[in-house]
């Protein structure tokens, strides 16, 4: 591999387990055509990615539309067959357990999903929806289930009374909770929310982020928060992970990432958003306007699959994938010619119109 | 001791100027099987050509509504579900409200024109997007020939930065990207060169690169034809960066209206303050609590007695004698300054104590 000698380990050995481990994670949708449903290619939504989770931490996963990370998501928590790699589960392989072996890991590992109109079951009541995962996995808690939902509801903030409601008796937010409660009623040792807040408005979006705080510290929760809103994931990761079509491009601690963003569309993503400050605005001298959308995921770029819009790319990087590389101590990155540290590739010729991918806005 | 100046129920433009577009006591009201949809209810404000207003306010807090209003967009659809709507749009002089529906047809796509959240719903699937600029422009210039308009729809594609327009012209909307369909209806409501565009959450789809493309679209479109621009969102994030002026809007009202820099440096309603708080912060690494709005948005059906927001806010006891459930609160002047820096709200307490506690209990929290 390409390490130069800017790489250091990426983790120190001695480092304890890690919660969630995954190596050369893929998913690949085959897109079939014809008569006979031939497979004509794949989308390769999730195409080689490796992080681990640590327990007690929240992983922030953040990414432009398209790009895996609702795929991701799925792998994880195994709603999803993996094409490959390897996803291990308190140091256990958990990539193709069967139902039966399953079983247990639905206990510890749960999700909670963006839509809170369409997770829910409308013909269902509170009680019966927050109170399904004892049913299914055959499990009594102490003092009964009615008893334990109302306990749980109380926990997110509803009114344990509101046990016999529908979903359609609440608002959004309060949807939002019945599908937290869901998720904490079997005590998981790991939560996957994907984008838990981004259906709601910004007051009531506050309210549900600060309960998956208040609940993370009471139960120890370790968290995967999935979301595309980049001040979202500053306020609740404490580490981060930059997706771009399928790979993870950036993975460091949330300080590093905004003060010291290494991958040039990490940069590009952290300049685009608008600052709600308007002493700042115009402010932003040097800010990067990407031209184009995001490629098809059916057949990614060659080499770096962000060079075709990215204003530094040069011939290696049309040709050679770059490897997601410790250039730091606790700071991965995936690029030949980071920002913020030292030119992987130094001297390489600049592909022709990369000068022109991108726009710096004038004051 | 009251200390409430001058009090200006209707922000009105300075005497002897007449603004472009002034909103007075706008009142939209949909009758529904559960009974009457407040959903504009007393909403006034003026915007001067070449000046952006930024609308924020959660969802179904009226923001739309009052867009379609504007656009005289409430006249289509069957009677029954047709709103009351009572109070006036002046632009330029004219009441809109009481205008006949021919004549607001006429100023749609000319005078005025929108921008809506999803193009494809103000798309047709079957043409070409090509065609549907050419039918937009001739519309309003009945003499120009086909060949004209075309090249106009091509000139246009080319401003807002599709790549290879000559192409593109005659691609069907389907065929582009998110973005690219955006920017499509963005030519379209400018191939008339309106002097007033209303973009309703332009770039709340499209991805945050996408959409720094989109606002810097916009932002030198206005530069180029001087339009006026009303820009409705809920991202305090986009209006910081777009709008002179916010309006902020709660229960079909408005409850807070100034200069970009009062409202996020001198808010004077509890509302304003919930939103500040709520949201979390690209340019801060804050590691605290964020400051949630209790409870939820307001039923507009039953819109809560005296102030809308009463229910949820934790001042609500402050005015003496239960005035914020039995008294709605007048938008009124906050302080005396001329110009720009006008600043107007609606809330009981007086000016002090809110002065006092934004600048004690609010401010050093966000
Ligand atoms: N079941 C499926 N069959 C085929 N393609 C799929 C399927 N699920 C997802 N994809 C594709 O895989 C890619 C990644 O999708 P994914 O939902 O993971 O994106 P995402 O990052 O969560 O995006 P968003 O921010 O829009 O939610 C996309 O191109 C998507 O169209
Ligand atoms: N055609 C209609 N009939 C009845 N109610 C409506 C209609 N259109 C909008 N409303 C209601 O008016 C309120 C304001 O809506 P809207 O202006 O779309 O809110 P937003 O601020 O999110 O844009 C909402 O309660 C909405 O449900
Ligand atoms: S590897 Fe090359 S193309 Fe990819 S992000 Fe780095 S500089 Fe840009
Ligand atoms: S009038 Fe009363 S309830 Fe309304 S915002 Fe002011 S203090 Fe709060
Ligand atoms: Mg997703
Ligand atoms: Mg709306």
């Amino acid at each position: 591999m390409n390490k130069t000698a800017a790489a250091v380990p990426a983790q120190a050995a001695d480092s304890p387990e890690p919660l969630l481990k995954v190596t050369g994670l893929t998913k690949h949708f085959p897109i079939n055509k014809g008569l006979l449903r031939r497979q004509v290619g794949a989308v390769k939504a999730v195409d080689g990615i490796d992080f681990d989770v640590r327990r007690g931490e929240t992983l922030g996963v953040v990414g432009e539309s398209g790009c895996g990370k609702s795929t991701m998501g799925r792998l994880i928590t195994r709603l999803l067959e993996p094409t490959g790699g390897r996803i291990e589960f308190e140091g256990k392989d958990i990539t193709h357990l069967g139902v039966a072996g399953m079983r247990p890991l639905r206990r510890d590992v749960q999700m909670i999903f963006q839509d809170p109109y369409g997770s829910l079951n409308p013909r269902h009541t509170v009680g019966t929806i927050v109170g399904a995962p004892f049913k299914l996995q055959g499990v009594t808690p102490e003092g009964g289930i009615k008893a334990e939902v109302q306990r749980l509801l109380s926990l997110v903030g509803l009114n344990p009374e509101h046990y016999n409601r529908y979903p359609h008796e609440f608002s959004g937010g309060q949807r939002q909770r019945i599908g937290i409660a869901r998720a904490l009623a079997l005590k998981p040792k790991l939560v996957v929310a994907d984008e838990p807040v981004s259906a709601l408005d910004v007051s009531i979006q506050a309210q549900v982020v600060n309960l998956l705080d208040d609940l993370q510290e009471e139960l120890g929760l370790t968290y995967v928060i999935i979301a595309h809103d980049l001040s979202v994931i500053r306020h609740v990761s404490d580490r981060i992970a930059v997706m771009y079509l399928g790979k993870i491009v950036e993975l460091t601690d949330r300080k590093s990432l905004y003060d010291t963003p290494m991958h040039p569309y990490t940069n590009a993503l952290l300049s685009a958003v608008p600052i709600p400050d308007p002493r700042r605005r115009g402010a932003k001298t040097g800010r990067i306007l990407l031209k184009g959308d995001v490629p098809s995921p059916i057949s990614p770029p060659s080499g770096c699959r962000f060079h075709t819009r990215c204003w530094k790319a040069t011939e290696l990087c049309a040709t050679k994938e770059p490897p997601l590389l410790s250039l730091k101590p606790g700071h991965q990155v995936a690029c030949h010619h980071p920002e913020n540290a030292a030119d992987q590739a130094p001297g390489d010729k600049a592909l022709p119109g990369a000068a022109d991918a991108a726009t710096t806005a004038a004051p | 001791m009251t200390d409430t100046p001058s009090f200006v129920p209707e922000p009105a433009a300075a005497p002897g100027t007449e603004a472009f577009l002034s909103v007075r006591d706008l009142k939209v009201h949909f009758p529904t099987d559960d009974g009457l949809v407040k959903s504009v209810d007393g909403l006034s404000f003026d915007l001067e050509r070449g000046r952006t207003l930024g609308i924020v306010g959660e969802s179904g807090s009226g923001k739309s509504v009052t867009s379609l209003a504007i656009m005289g967009l409430h006249r289509t659809g069957n009677a029954r579900s047709r709103p009351q709507i009572s109070g006036q749009v002046l632009l330029d002089g004219e009441d809109l409200v009481r205008a006949d529906a021919d004549d607001v047809r006429k100023l749609r796509g000319r005078k005025m024109a929108m921008v809506f959240q999803d193009p494809l719903s103000a798309m047709h699937p079957y043409y070409t997007v090509g065609h549907q600029i050419v039918e937009a422009y001739r519309n309003h210039h009945p003499d120009a020939d086909k060949k004209k308009a075309r090249t106009r729809a091509i000139e246009m594609l080319d401003r807002v930065g599709i790549p290879e327009p000559a192409k593109r012209v005659d691609a069907y909307p389907h065929e582009f990207s998110g973005g690219m369909r955006q920017r499509a209806m963005i030519a379209m409501a400018l191939v008339n060169n309106p002097e007033l565009l209303i973009a309703d959450e332009p770039t709340t789809a499209l991805d945050v690169t996408v959409q720094a493309q989109i606002l810097d679209l916009i932002r030198d479109l206005q530069k180029e034809f001087g339009s006026a621009v009303i820009m409705i969102t809920h991202d305090l994030g986009v209006v910081a960066e777009m709008a002179d002026d916010i309006l902020v809007m709660y229960g079909g009202r408005c409850v807070e209206r100034g200069s970009a820099e009062k409202v996020f440096y001198e808010p004077r309603h509890p509302y304003t303050w919930g939103l500040l708080g709520s949201m979390p912060r690209i340019d801060r690494d804050q590691t605290d609590r964020l400051i949630p709005v209790k409870g939820s948005p307001p039923s507009l059906i039953n819109i809560p007695s005296g102030c809308a927001f009463h229910p949820r806010c934790p001042y609500a006891d402050v005015p003496k004698g239960g005035i914020t459930r039995t008294q709605r609160p007048e938008l009124a002047l906050v302080d005396a300054a001329e110009g720009a820096d006008r600043h107007w709200s609606a809330c009981h307490m007086s000016q002090e104590e809110r002065t006092r506690i934004w600048t004690e209990e609010i401010a050093p929290k966000l």
